[in-house]
């Protein structure tokens, strides 16, 4: 069992915190870039964060909380270690994305609205057009793009992840 | 001299109609006497632009939001043709598809816009299937129920929050299908920042956001035999209650409204007016001491729960500056549990006081566990304007026809001074009226002070009293208080009292009162206020001699012991948002020493990141990781003394970082055995 996070490495995560906000005067209209650099720090947005963010800025919680939740790109959730997204925009829907995305789910044992594994190792998530249409149907892995997809590949894809954090 | 051009003129449906300063063509069209119809459009919000209702067509332009375009000479404007009809009816049907169509059993059903824009529009079949899941409802507030399956997203509460209140209590979230109006996090209502004024849900043309009901609650007590069930009415009601049954806005209901009460079974029917005759006595007072001593001034007023919970939350500093009077609502309360018990033999459990509010904060005023003694509340329930006005007609009373009966003696008498509580500017007339008889020992003969009176959000106003002149700030509206709470905190306010009311108008633009698109209906009901003044025999509170006698009797002498404990109460600092804390070492950190940094907005300002970023240094440099954990906390309640750093559970107030260095090396010290 690994731990959770490094001793020090929340408090130096939040120390990031207000570097991020002076980089940006701590002003409001600069609330997108703020939240993309929060993200980079802790890969979502935490809720206490945004609390933060929201004190630090003088908004209301309630207006940040909409900000984060509006960009996909943003997560309000924890995300696991390695991200897989699925293209389901029309060309890579109609080329058959969504059996794709039904083996990967099932192999990491993901069911109804979660998109996490337990152990936080993988986040399986669908997007809209990642404008690669050309390769459909596209699989992103990490920051990785694999094209003309088939379930049995993108299986291997997860598989290969596996054995590598197992090593 | 010339003669005054004529104003410039556009056409709309063929008329030519002079242009005159109106913001927009949707103002303009509306002064044609022609009623577009509208969801997001509201003259003291900004322009949203979203339901696009208000479209018309304007001749080399095409089809055109009224909301958002500008009048301009010439212009060409049809509102209705064949395609903005059609347009209008896909855009209702698509609202329909969506909208939780449970009509006969909406609070707002009487009331509702989307109702009544579909009947008006001719809606009769929804062409579009449903794409939303069931979200369920939330009732985690006392005040406002938040039904999330009939928001047609128009924003109008949004816009009300943050524009009007200041607050931003609830926010657009969430994108394409999903989005919805919610509180921050999608957490309840009652769990944030949101100071249950109700606005939002007086904007809402929906049933979406609605005043909570107590109205079962109510009935149950009304038929349980053992049970003594006592009213009182507040000011505001009376001149609002009757819009419901046909009479004119501001129009007095005078005795019906008793009578009705009467005969829904209420034993005693008393006055609020008559409490805040008391708290004019009190508060003058506090007032002059405060003066005279060099107190805590401004004195902010303390009637309306809103704005005390929103002093709490954002102005923790300004604490001592609010008045330490109850609102009337919890005196009359307190009064009505500590005296009729013994009066009537009843035993306190079984005594049930309801209030009649134009209010929805009221509902969790009276919640508050300070106003609760030895598990007996000093208010039970509280009832809307609307709420009453329901329960009537659920009885089958006739209203108009109801005999008139007086409010119950002692505490159903008041003077005018009392009634004006309702509406903005009232109670800081009330306290001139007090006040300046006390500090001249001269009758004032004229009792009526144009100077506090008005419609503008904040006013700033002067009136001689004696030798002195008072400086008085009166405001509606929240972001208007914020306005003046901000100078005061800042030390440059040079105010002697403040009046807060959070809703427009003051209490006779609560959000518990009907439901009213008159745009007149503010002025017409503060008249109506106004009027009952001019109408009373008496003016001054201190004229009130049931009130004199209710000293002389039980309260002894004003701002003594006894009446501090029945009339006075107070604040407690509050934080925005409920959240647990960051957690900045790693996970499990049982055994070591606990360091918590109050990370909220008073300690925020106060320097508290310079701390936590020095602490944090700290543990890195001394390498403490095994011995001490730091956390970042929400606002531990404790702002006035902040920056507030807790050590092992112990607070050190007013901290710097060389305070909490040195508390942690002592704790650390100390746990060594
Ligand atoms: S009740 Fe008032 S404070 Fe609360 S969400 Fe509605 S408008 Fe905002
Ligand atoms: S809750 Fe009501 S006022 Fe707010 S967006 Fe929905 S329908 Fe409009
Ligand atoms: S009133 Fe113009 S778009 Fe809603």
């Amino acid at each position: 069992m690994r731990s959770k996070s490094d001793p020090e490495c929340n408090g130096r995560k939040f120390v990031k915190i207000f570097t991020i906000l002076e980089k940006y005067e701590r002003n409001p209209s600069r609330l997108v870039p703020i939240l993309q650099a929060v993200q980079e720090e802790y890969r979502y947005l935490p809720r206490e964060v945004l609390t933060y963010v929201a004190t630090a800025l003088n908004i209301s919680p309630a207006r940040v909380f909409g900000v984060a939740t509006f960009y996909s790109h943003f997560a309000t959730e924890p995300r696991g270690k390695h991200v897989i997204r699925l293209c389901n925009g029309t060309a890579c829907h109609v080329k058959d994305s969504i059996p794709i995305l039904e083996v990967i789910r099932k192999r990491l044992k993901l069911e109804g609205k979660k998109i996490t594994t337990d152990d936080m190792m993988f986040t399986v998530e669908t997007v809209a057009c990642l404008g690669a249409c050309g390769l459909a149907p596209v699989v992103v892995v990490n920051e990785d793009v694999h094209g003309e997809m088939t379930p049995a590949n993108g299986l291997e894809l997860v598989e290969a992840i596996i054995a590598q954090e197992l090593s | 001299m010339s003669a005054i051009a004529a104003p410039p003129t556009l056409s709309i449906d063929g008329i030519a109609v002079p242009i005159n300063g109106e913001r927009n063509l949707l103002e303009l069209i509306r002064k044609t006497d022609i009623d577009l119809p509208t969801f997001c459009y509201h003259s003291d919000l900004s322009v949203y632009g979203a339901c696009r209702l208000c479209i018309v067509d304007i001749a080399g332009r095409g089809i055109q939001g009224a909301c958002s375009t500008a009048p301009e000479p010439g212009l060409v404007v049809r509102t209705q043709t064949e395609e903005i009809r059609e347009i209008r009816k896909i855009s209702v049907e698509l609202l329909l598809a969506n909208h939780e169509r449970e009509c006969t059993t909406c609070s707002k059903s009487a009331s509702c816009q989307l109702q009544d824009v579909a009947r008006r529009l001719g809606i009769n079949k929804v062409r579009f299937k449903a794409v939303h899941e069931p979200a369920e409802v939330d009732r985690s507030s006392p005040s406002v129920t938040r039904d999330p399956n009939k928001c047609v997203l128009c924003g109008d509460c949004v816009r009300f929050c943050s524009e009007i209140q200041g607050i931003g209590a609830i926010d657009f979230a969430h994108r394409g299908h999903d989005v919805a109006v919610l509180p921050a996090f999608g957490n309840g209502l009652g769990e944030g920042e949101c100071i249950n004024c109700g606005q939002c849900a007086a904007v809402c043309p929906t049933g979406a956001l609605t005043p909570r009901q107590e109205i079962d609650e109510v009935w149950k007590a009304l038929v349980d035999p053992t049970k003594t069930v006592v009213a009182q009415i507040a000011p505001a009601v009376r001149i609002a209650l009757g819009e419901l049954f046909g009479m004119q806005p501001g129009e007095s209901t005078r005795g019906q409204m008793v009578a009705a009460l009467k005969r829904l079974g209420f034993k005693y029917v008393y006055d609020t007016a008559f409490a805040a005759d008391l708290t004019v006595i009190e508060e003058s007072n506090e007032f002059l001491a405060r003066k005279s001593k060099a107190g805590k001034l401004p004195l902010f007023t303390s009637c309306c729960p809103a704005w005390v919970k929103f002093a709490e939350q954002y102005f923790p500093e300004l604490l001592p500056n609010l008045s330490t009077c109850k609102s009337p609502q919890q005196m009359l309360g307190a009064l009505v549990k500590e005296l009729l018990p013994q009066e009537l033999g009843v035993a306190k459990k079984n005594l049930v006081m309801v209030s009649i509010m134009p209010c929805t904060a009221k509902k969790f005023e009276a919640k508050r566990p300070e106003f609760a003694h030895e598990g007996v509340a000093e208010v039970d329930h509280v009832l809307t304007t609307q709420e009453l006005a329901r329960m009537i007609e659920e009885a089958g009373l006739r209203f108009m026809k109801l005999q008139p009966e007086s409010f119950d003696m002692p505490m159903g008498f008041k003077t005018g001074a009392g009634v004006i509580f309702g509406n903005s500017g009232g109670v800081s007339e009330a306290v001139l009226r007090y006040a300046s008889e006390k500090v001249t020992g001269r009758k004032l003969t004229n009792p009526d002070i144009h100077a506090v009176r008005g419609e503008d959000g904040l006013r700033i106003v002067e009136v001689p009293v004696g030798d002195i002149t008072l400086k008085l700030g009166i405001v509606h509206g929240l972001k208007n208080a914020r306005t003046l709470a901000e100078k005061a905190r800042h030390g440059n306010c040079d105010l002697d009292i403040i009046e807060v009311m959070a809703c427009p108008g003051g209490c006779i633009g609560g959000a518990g009162q009907p439901v009213s698109r008159n745009p007149d209906i503010r002025k017409l009901r503060t008249r109506g206020l106004y009027d009952v003044d001019k109408n009373m025999e008496l003016h001054k509170s201190q004229e009130n001699h049931f009130v004199t006698e209710c000293y002389q009797r039980h309260l002894g002498e004003i701002g003594g012991r006894n009446a501090h404990r029945l009339l006075h109460t107070h604040y407690q600092n509050r934080r925005r948002i409920a959240g647990e804390s960051i957690e900045l070492g790693d996970g499990d950190s049982a055994e070591k020493l606990c360091v918590n940094v109050c990370t909220g907005t008073t300690c925020f300002l106060k320097g508290s990141q310079h701390i936590l970023h020095e602490l944090l240094d700290q543990v890195e440099q001394e390498q403490l990781h095994e011995k001490v954990s730091i956390h970042a906390s929400f606002c531990f309640e404790q702002c006035s003394h902040g920056p507030t750093v807790s050590v092992d559970g112990k607070n050190v107030p007013s901290c710097t970082p060389e305070a909490a260095k040195n508390a942690i090396l002592q704790a650390i010290s100390e746990k060594v055995p």
